[in-house]
Order: structure tokens, then C-alpha cells, then sequence
């Protein structure tokens, strides 16, 4: 076919929009400068404030504990909830769970952080638990947000899953929980990685559902990162940002490479 | 075969799993409704019982102390007293504030769902139509913002915008005096397009790699120049794609809280960042809970209903 | 074509009304909402039987199948197998195995662990796997392939490991599910006689689901022809191609000239029938069971008819039509006549080509007589 030139300058115009910002963020990381959008030289040395600045350090340690902890148990609770609305065809509240689980993907997040720091609230007025805000309220807020998309991403690999593979595995002699761990199990386990994968990104991000939820003492890094944005640029965040997507991008390049690979090993065996 | 004798006997009948199944038997209850129970139980828990909390406290009213807000259950010399308060509702119409907010972030919302639909349409469909070894390239580099932090590319755009940013040292080489973009409108849009591009794109993107070269052949061969194909072949059959994307897009900007807020100036109006105000700045929460309930009536309702319709649309047309 | 005998002892049991059946499905009924996947169906199945359930989709035939393996639960009436109540038994307690249409062989484990799953879910100590896997591998001729994972077989390897797969715990009862349905025409012929091959030297009872009809004659002791969630009927191969018990079997079975006519003469052993659209009467020589004056239909397969350029001597002056040649198609073997009657109906006719590049065959638009014996046709009241 016909390639004209409207798609290709669209497209490098796009991308071009999406990039600019963020290399420009990270070229200004490597100024000397104190001002931020004045170059004055090459120079490390914002790398090494934001190494050694303990608020960082301390909210990063812990957004990584949060994001870990909520990953891990919106994968069990999701999957289960993945499972129960694909295999099991018919049951009572089966809707209502459907709706329920889908619901936070369209749920803005000042609501649900404020519908769950009110719960907090209330629970510890009645019940003495959870005492206080901190870590645990705010895994258990991003374990319920994080659920539906782990529930979205396991849901589409187990509806595409040949359904006779664990009638197979039933008829061979393997009762229910061992067909789901011997066949189900490391067959959905490449949803499992990326609905984990999905879950720690967006734990990691949010900022607006922690902001409710959160405990003095309990800054997570984007609110670390907010609030410094808020009082203007500086220098170290520019840094910080930087040793993030550079993360990120080695994070992506990975996974594209090893799923590329398996693709064309794939393909070869065909 | 000597081993294989229709006489056999019965094989042995298998083993329950682990102690885990029997346990379970022995109390009676079923994997399968255990299954179903605990993701249930967590969801009442943390996302129902929640937003009746929220219902429940936005009737009450702010006072000082803690919580902060009157208590909707008295006890009096014995007699339990529920009393509600409808100001905060009432305040939501009489102070011009809350309407003109809610209208202000369904319109930012619509305009800047339409504007990424402008640029990101063009950008799947140059992705899609991409030779192979260079589709894989392009959609990582779609899919690398999709992962960065949203927070950190906001703030990588503001970067950019603010005064003395890389668009007015630019322009500043032509001697163009430098346009104040920050705290306006206009940057809010661009920070939503901006951020909500990669959301367009994906959907799209899938939505348009299946699309049959040989249809848009067939309608070059039956006589159509390319812009009539885009738009009566390619064009109707990206529907889902664009109506995914679009809801993509539209869903979290009309809750946005992060872009007005970093980019917008005082002026802008939209309805996340009213409800924090309410809550952190003036720690009026019946009131913000006022707001979100209505949220919840206005906007996130009707789109639930909306993506349910169009979810049945779908399946019927795949003849489910 | 006659199944050859399969045990030593006789081989039909099902013509002897003292032998016990095997499986037993007495008056199974599946509901799914408000439809009847399948509707009171009762069906004895025998020892070694390599039966056949055969029918178009839709016809209920796996639903069916799935009951036999625990898949599904029947809505009401029961299922024996072996003298045992299997209707409400689980699949991972019944001593059923079945192979699946698509095969499901697990993608993550090889060919080895795939046939050495069910044994293991059994118990059975190390070593007997190991030597059961390495018979089973031998008997499908796979013994180079036990370590190879799935995707890196052909469609026919996978086949093979899919049957290994089910036979491996030794069932009394094997159902396959359109076990040749994946397979490309060549191999599904070869294949087809190993499944039998397997099959008798095992002994063991096979159900096998399909909607190819050739499949079903050359495999099976016995076929049930399923239709509408019913069993339209149960017989051998020869049975249901030459004495189907109904329209829909004639029609289901093979190709099959279907004409519509009245009793004129119903003796007990002969009945005439007068077909319009034949143009001609019919005789049958022996007793069907109608009135004088019944309107009935009548099949006739289009090998038995003959063709001829000079007029023979009919039957009773009856079973000599006459038409005209409209089309030919030649099959190489054979070739298949389609000749318009007066009354503008069409039968199709088939000739084998006997003789090589016959320069005095029929041709097109050639005025031919079509003519048959007197049990050449089945009368169909149904």
C-alpha cells in the first residue's frame, strides 16, 4: 500500500510531544546550576543530594514496602475474584460482585481516598482498629484499588485459557485445588507477573489516595515529590525523577525483550 | 501389550489434595465459596461500607474536635436520636461554587478527551500501519510513559511550560517575549492530553493492528480515494477502540486532582481539587463528603451505566 | 463395510438380548436454561464396543459425552458404567479418561510429564510411571519424543500424546471427542486405522463423538446418530446406510435420492407405490408396514441405480424411469450423473469407471432410462 506522509509526521510530531518534557527533565538533572532552567555545566552533584536526603530516602524505603505489601495481596484477592467470575458460570451476587470489583477503575481517587480515610476514622472511633493512620491504611486502601486491575488483567488471560485443559486435568484424577495450582496456575502466570507488575506501578504512583489515608510520619514518595513540586522546581527533583524512569524504561526494555524472545522461540517451533 | 488387560482393576480412588480441601469439608465449606467469599468480604469491607460512611457523615455537620464533624447518633437520658443535616446538600445548588465546578471538569474533561482523540488517533494508526520491526519500537515507546509516574511526567511538563522553560528560552531565540502558559487553563489541557495520550493510544492501537489490509484494498479497488476508506471503512471499525480510549481518558480527567493543581492557576475550577480543598484546607468533611456523593450521582453513576450499555452493544454485536 | 470380528467370542453382543451392557444411560435428560441439549436418551453400550455417536453440531452428541465424563450433570435419568451409579460421581473419581478435540495437552510440561500426570494423581510408585509412560510412549510410537513440550509437535504427534494421555490410567471407558477432527484428510485415514488397531488390542470400551460420517462407518462396531438432542438411531454402519429408519437418517448418511409417492398395493410380500415425480411406480419386494393409500417417502442411494441408453425390463412393469443427462462430474473413480425427470425432479446418479477413458459413455443431454431392483430403496414412513 501507499504510505502517504500524513501518518508519519503525526506520528513523529506525537512523539515528540510525549518525549520533550521528560528529556528535557533529565538533561536539567545533570545541571549545575541551582536554577533549573539555566545551564551552567555538566555536574552529578543533585544526584548525590537526593542519596543522601533521608526524607527521600525513608519515604521511598517505604512506598516500596506499601506498593510490595498491596501488590501482593490484591494478586491473591484478584485472582480469586478473577477465577470465581470466569469458572464459576452462576452463583448468587455474582452482578453485584462483577460491578463491585470494576467499580474503582471508574471511582475518581478523591473519593475513594476519602471514603476509605472516613471508614478508618470511624472504624477506630467504634472498633479501636486500625489504631491511628499509617502503613497499614494505606496498603489496605491501594490492596482495594489495585484489585481491579489485577482483577481486569487475569480475568482477560483465564476467559482466553482453553477451558479443557483443567477438564483434562480433572479427568486424569486431579481434584479442583490441584487442577488450579498444577494447570491454571502456570498457565495464567504471565497475567499474574503483569497484574502484579501493574499493581506495584499504580501503588507506587499515587499520590491522592495516600494523601487521605496516611498518618503523620507516613510521607510516601509522591508526596514527598508533591510537596517539593508544590513550593516550585528544584534541582533534586529533577534528579530523583531522572533515577526513576530511568528504572522504568530498564523495567519496560526488559520485559518488551524477554516477550519479544519468547515470541520468536515461539514462532520457530512452528 | 500384556499390560493393558480390560480386566484391570478400578484405579484407586485419588487422594483429597492436601489437609487443606478435608479442613475445609470437615466446617462444611466449599473452595469454591471460599473463592467467592473473600475477595467479597474485602470488597463490602474497604469499598462499600466506605461510601455508605461517606453518605452517612456527608448528613451530619462540621464541628471542632475530633472527628470533626456532629454525631448522627445521640443517646439521651436513654433515647438514641438520629439527626440529619441537608445543608451540605443544600449549600451544593445555593453557592454557586459546586455547580460551576462540576460543570468547569466536565467540560475541561470533554474538550481535553477529544483533543487527545485528535492526536492520538493519527498516532495508533501510523503505529499500527508501521513496518514490523519498527511497530514494536514505537509501541514501547507508548507504553514507557503508560509506566512513569504520572506525577513525575506532570511535573516534567510544568518543567517545560513554566516562564523561563524550554518553550520560551525557544521562543526567546526569535525574540518572541515568553506567553505565560502555567496556572491557565490552557496548561491543564495540555497537562491532561499530555498524560492521558498513552491511554488513547494502547486501546486504539489494538483496536486498529486487526483491521484487514485487504478491506482497505478492497475499497481502493472498488474506487474510493484514501480519504474516503478512512472514513467509511477504518473509521467505523475503530468504533470500540475509540469509544475504550475515550473512556479511558475521560474517567480520571473528570476527577483530576494532581493537573489543576500543579499546572492550573486559582481560577481553575474542577471538582477533585474542590473536594480537597474542602477536606484539607477548610476540614469541612460532611461537606466533601457532600461533594463526592454527589460526584458519585453526577458523574461516575452515569458513566457506569454508560460503559454497562455499551458492554451489552459490544457483546451482541460479537452475536454472544 | 463389516467390522471385522473383535474378541475371540461373539462379537455382538448387542444381538444378544442375555448380555449385560457395559455403560448404561438410562433416560438422560440435560437441560441448559430452557433448552433440551439432550432429551431422554437411553442407549446401552458393550464391552470392547467401539461405538460411534454421530451427528451434526448442535445434535447433543457431546453433551452427552460430557455427562459420560462428569462434565456435566444430567437434569434427570442415570448413568451406569460397570454396574456402578457414575451419575453424580465427580470426573476425578470416575474410571472414565476422554481425549479432547483440542487435545488439551498442558502447554507447560512435556510430553512425558503430560502422560505421566494422571498415574502420578493416582499415587503410583516412581518406577511403575516410568514404565508405564515408556509403554505408552511405545505403543503411540513416540519413545524419542518424551521430552519435548507440545508446541514442538506436529498436529498428528499431538494427537498420539493426547490418546497416550487417556489411556495411560487404563479406563474401562475411553471417550474421544472428534479425535480426528484436527487432523488433515491423509493422515486422518491413517490414523484412523491405528485408533482401531489401539483399540483392539487394548480391549478397552471406546465412545468417540463425531460429525464425519465416514469416520463413523469405518470406526465403529455401532453408531447412534444423534439429532435435536435424540437418538435418531442405533445400528451398525450397514444398517444405517442401507436400512435407515427414518428421512432424517436417509438424508444424514451418505448422498441419498428422496421421492415422495402413494401405496397402491400393500401385500405381505410385495408393496406398490405410485411416485409422480418419479414417473413410474415402485415395487418393493417384501412387506412394509402401511396402508393403501398412504402417502410415504422413499430413498434410494444413488449407487443403486443403473443407467442405460436402451430400455430394460422392468419389474412387475415397474422400477424404469426415464430423463435426461443434465450434468456429469467426473471423480475419477467414479462419476456422479445428475438426470432431470420429466417431472423436473432430479436424482443423482453414480457409475464407476470401469473402463479406462470409455469413449462410449453417457454423455450430457442424453435421454437415459434409470432403473433399480426391488429392495434397492428404503420406504420411509417417518
Amino acid at each position: 500500500m501507499k504510505r502517504g506522509w500524513f501518518l508519519p509526521i503525526a506520528a513523529t510530531l506525537g512523539f515528540a510531544f510525549l518525549y520533550a518534557p521528560i528529556v528535557s527533565l533529565v538533561v536539567f538533572s545533570f545541571n549545575e546550576s541551582d536554577l533549573v532552567t539555566v545551564w551552567s555545566g555538566f555536574s552529578t552533584k543533585w544526584y548525590g543530594a537526593v542519596l543522601a536526603d533521608p526524607q527521600i530516602l525513608g519515604a521511598a524505603w517505604l512506598s516500596v514496602q506499601i506498593a510490595f505489601s498491596a501488590a501482593s495481596i490484591a494478586l491473591v484477592l484478584g485472582t480469586l475474584c478473577a477465577v470465581a467470575l470466569v469458572r464459576f458460570r452462576k452463583f448468587r451476587g455474582r452482578t453485584l460482585l462483577a460491578g463491585t470489583v470494576s467499580a474503582p477503575l471508574v471511582m475518581p481517587d478523591v473519593i475513594t481516598g476519602l471514603s476509605l480515610l472516613l471508614l478508618f476514622v470511624a472504624m477506630e472511633a467504634t472498633i479501636g482498629w486500625p489504631s491511628g493512620r499509617g502503613l497499614l491504611t494505606i496498603i489496605i486502601a491501594h490492596s482495594t484499588f489495585c484489585m481491579a486491575y489485577v482483577v481486569v488483567v487475569v480475568q482477560s488471560r483465564l476467559g482466553d485459557m482453553d477451558v479443557s485443559l483443567e477438564e483434562a486435568a480433572m479427568d486424569l484424577g486431579a481434584t479442583p485445588v490441584r487442577v488450579f495450582f498444577d494447570i491454571t496456575l502456570p498457565i495464567i502466570a504471565p497475567a499474574l507477573i503483569s497484574g502484579w507488575l501493574l499493581a506495584f506501578t499504580l501503588s507506587l504512583d499515587d499520590l491522592v489516595i495516600a494523601s487521605f489515608v496516611s498518618g503523620p510520619g507516613s510521607s510516601t514518595l509522591p508526596m514527598v515529590i508533591f510537596s517539593k513540586v508544590k513550593l516550585g522546581v528544584s534541582p533534586d527533583v529533577n534528579a530523583l525523577a531522572t533515577i526513576i524512569i530511568a528504572i522504568v524504561a530498564l523495567g519496560v526494555l526488559a520485559a518488551t525483550i524477554v516477550q519479544l524472545r519468547n515470541h520468536n522461540n515461539r514462532a520457530k517451533a512452528h | 501389550m500384556s499390560t493393558f488387560d480390560a480386566q484391570s482393576p478400578p484405579p484407586p480412588r485419588p487422594r483429597a489434595w492436601s489437609g487443606v480441601e478435608r479442613a475445609l469439608a470437615a466446617v462444611g465449606l466449599s473452595g469454591k465459596a471460599l473463592v467467592i467469599a473473600a475477595p467479597a468480604l474485602w470488597l463490602t469491607v474497604f469499598f462499600l461500607v466506605p461510601l455508605a460512611v461517606v453518605f452517612g457523615i456527608s448528613l451530619t455537620i462540621k464541628q471542632f474536635g475530633r472527628p470533626p464533624y456532629s454525631p448522627l447518633l445521640t443517646n439521651e437520658d436513654g433515647t438514641v436520636q438520629l439527626t440529619l443535616h441537608l445543608n451540605n446538600y443544600l449549600r451544593l445548588f445555593t453557592d454557586g461554587l459546586y455547580v460551576a465546578a462540576y460543570l468547569s471538569s466536565i467540560k475541561i474533561a470533554l474538550i481535553s478527551t477529544i483533543i487527545t482523540l485528535l492526536i492520538g488517533y493519527p498516532m495508533a494508526y501510523a503505529i499500527a500501519r508501521a513496518p514490523d520491526q519498527w511497530r514494536n519500537i514505537l509501541l514501547m515507546l507508548v507504553i514507557l510513559p503508560f509506566w512513569t509516574s504520572f506525577l513525575l511526567r506532570v511535573y516534567a511538563l510544568s518543567g517545560f511550560m513554566r516562564g523561563n522553560g524550554v518553550i520560551n528560552q525557544f521562543l526567546g531565540l526569535f525574540g518572541i517575549p515568553p506567553v505565560v502558559m502555567m496556572q491557565t487553563d490552557f496548561a491543564v489541557y495540555v497537562g491532561i492530553v499530555y498524560t492521558y495520550l498513552p491511554f488513547m493510544i494502547l486501546p486504539l492501537y489494538t483496536n486498529l493492528v486487526k483491521l484487514d489490509g485487504a478491506l482497505l484494498e478492497a475499497s481502493a479497488d472498488l474506487g474510493a480515494r484514501p480519504v474516503r476508506t478512512f472514513l467509511s471503512i477504518t473509521l467505523p471499525l475503530s468504533r470500540p477502540g475509540i469509544i475504550a480510549g475515550c473512556m479511558l481518558v475521560f474517567i480520571p480527567a473528570i476527577g483530576e486532582f494532581v493537573i489543576p493543581s500543579l499546572l492550573g492557576g486559582p481560577s481553575t475550577l474542577m471538582i477533585g481539587r474542590v473536594l480537597w480543598d474542602e477536606f484539607f484546607a477548610n476540614t469541612n468533611w460532611p461537606r466533601a463528603a457532600a461533594v463526592a456523593i454527589a460526584m458519585l450521582i453526577v458523574v461516575v453513576v452515569p458513566i457506569m451505566l454508560l460503559q454497562r450499555a455499551q458492554d451489552a452493544v459490544q457483546d451482541k454485536e460479537r452475536g454472544k | 463395510m463389516v467390522k471385522k470380528p473383535q474378541l475371540a467370542i461373539d462379537t455382538r453382543p448387542w444381538r444378544d438380548p442375555a448380555a449385560k451392557p457395559f455403560v448404561r444411560i438410562k433416560n438422560v435428560t440435560k437441560k441448559f436454561g430452557d433448552i433440551f441439549a439432550v432429551s431422554d436418551v437411553s442407549l446401552d453400550i458393550y464391552k470392547s464396543e467401539l461405538f460411534c455417536l454421530l451427528g451434526g453440531s448442535g445434535s447433543g452428541k457431546s453433551t452427552l459425552l460430557r455427562m459420560l465424563a462428569g462434565f456435566e450433570e444430567p437434569t434427570s435419568g442415570t448413568i451406569e458404567i460397570d454396574g456402578q451409579d457414575m451419575t453424580h460421581v465427580a470426573p476425578y473419581n470416575r474410571p472414565v479418561n476422554m481425549m479432547f478435540q483440542s487435545y488439551a495437552l498442558f502447554p507447560h510440561m512435556n510430553v512425558e510429564q503430560n502422560i505421566a500426570y494422571g498415574l502420578k494423581r493416582d499415587g503410583l510408585p516412581r518406577a511403575e510411571i516410568a514404565e508405564r509412560v515408556r509403554e505408552l510412549l511405545a505403543l503411540v510410537k513416540l519413545s524419542d519424543y518424551g521430552s519435548r513440550k507440545p508446541h514442538q509437535l506436529s498436529g498428528g504427534q499431538r494427537q498420539r500424546v493426547a490418546l497416550a494421555r487417556a489411556l495411560a490410567k487404563r479406563p474401562k471407558l475411553l471417550l474421544l471427542d472428534e479425535p480426528l477432527g484436527a487432523l488433515d484428510k491423509k493422515l486422518r485415514e491413517e490414523t484412523q486405522f491405528e485408533l482401531v488397531k489401539i483399540q483392539e488390542t487394548l480391549g478397552v470400551t471406546f465412545i468417540v463423538v463425531t460429525h464425519d460420517q465416514e469416520e463413523a462407518m469405518s470406526l465403529a462396531t455401532r453408531i447412534g446418530v444423534m439429532n435435536q438432542g435424540e437418538i435418531a438411531m442405533i445400528g451398525e454402519p450397514t444398517d444405517i446406510y442401507e436400512f435407515p429408519n427414518s428421512k432424517f437418517v436417509a438424508g444424514f448418511i451418505g448422498s441419498v435420492n428422496m421421492v415422495d409417492g402413494v401405496v397402491t398395493e400393500d401385500e405381505p410380500a410385495h408393496v406398490r407405490i405410485r411416485s409422480d415425480e418419479l414417473g413410474c411406480d415402485i415395487y418393493v419386494g417384501h412387506g412394509v408396514d402401511c396402508a393403501p393409500d398412504q402417502h410415504l417417502s422413499w430413498a434410494i442411494r444413488p449407487e443403486k441405480i443403473m443407467l442405460s441408453r436402451e430400455k430394460p425390463e422392468g419389474i412387475h412393469d415397474a422400477n424404469v424411469t426415464r430423463g435426461m443427462v443434465e450434468d456429469i462430474g467426473y471423480l475419477g473413480d467414479m462419476s456422479v450423473y445428475q438426470v432431470l425427470l420429466p417431472s423436473g425432479k432430479r436424482l443423482r446418479v453414480t457409475q464407476t469407471n470401469v473402463t479406462r477413458g470409455n469413449p462410449d459413455a453417457i454423455t450430457w443431454d442424453e435421454e437415459v432410462y434409470l432403473s433399480w431392483g426391488d429392495s434397492a430403496g428404503s420406504v420411509l414412513t417417518v
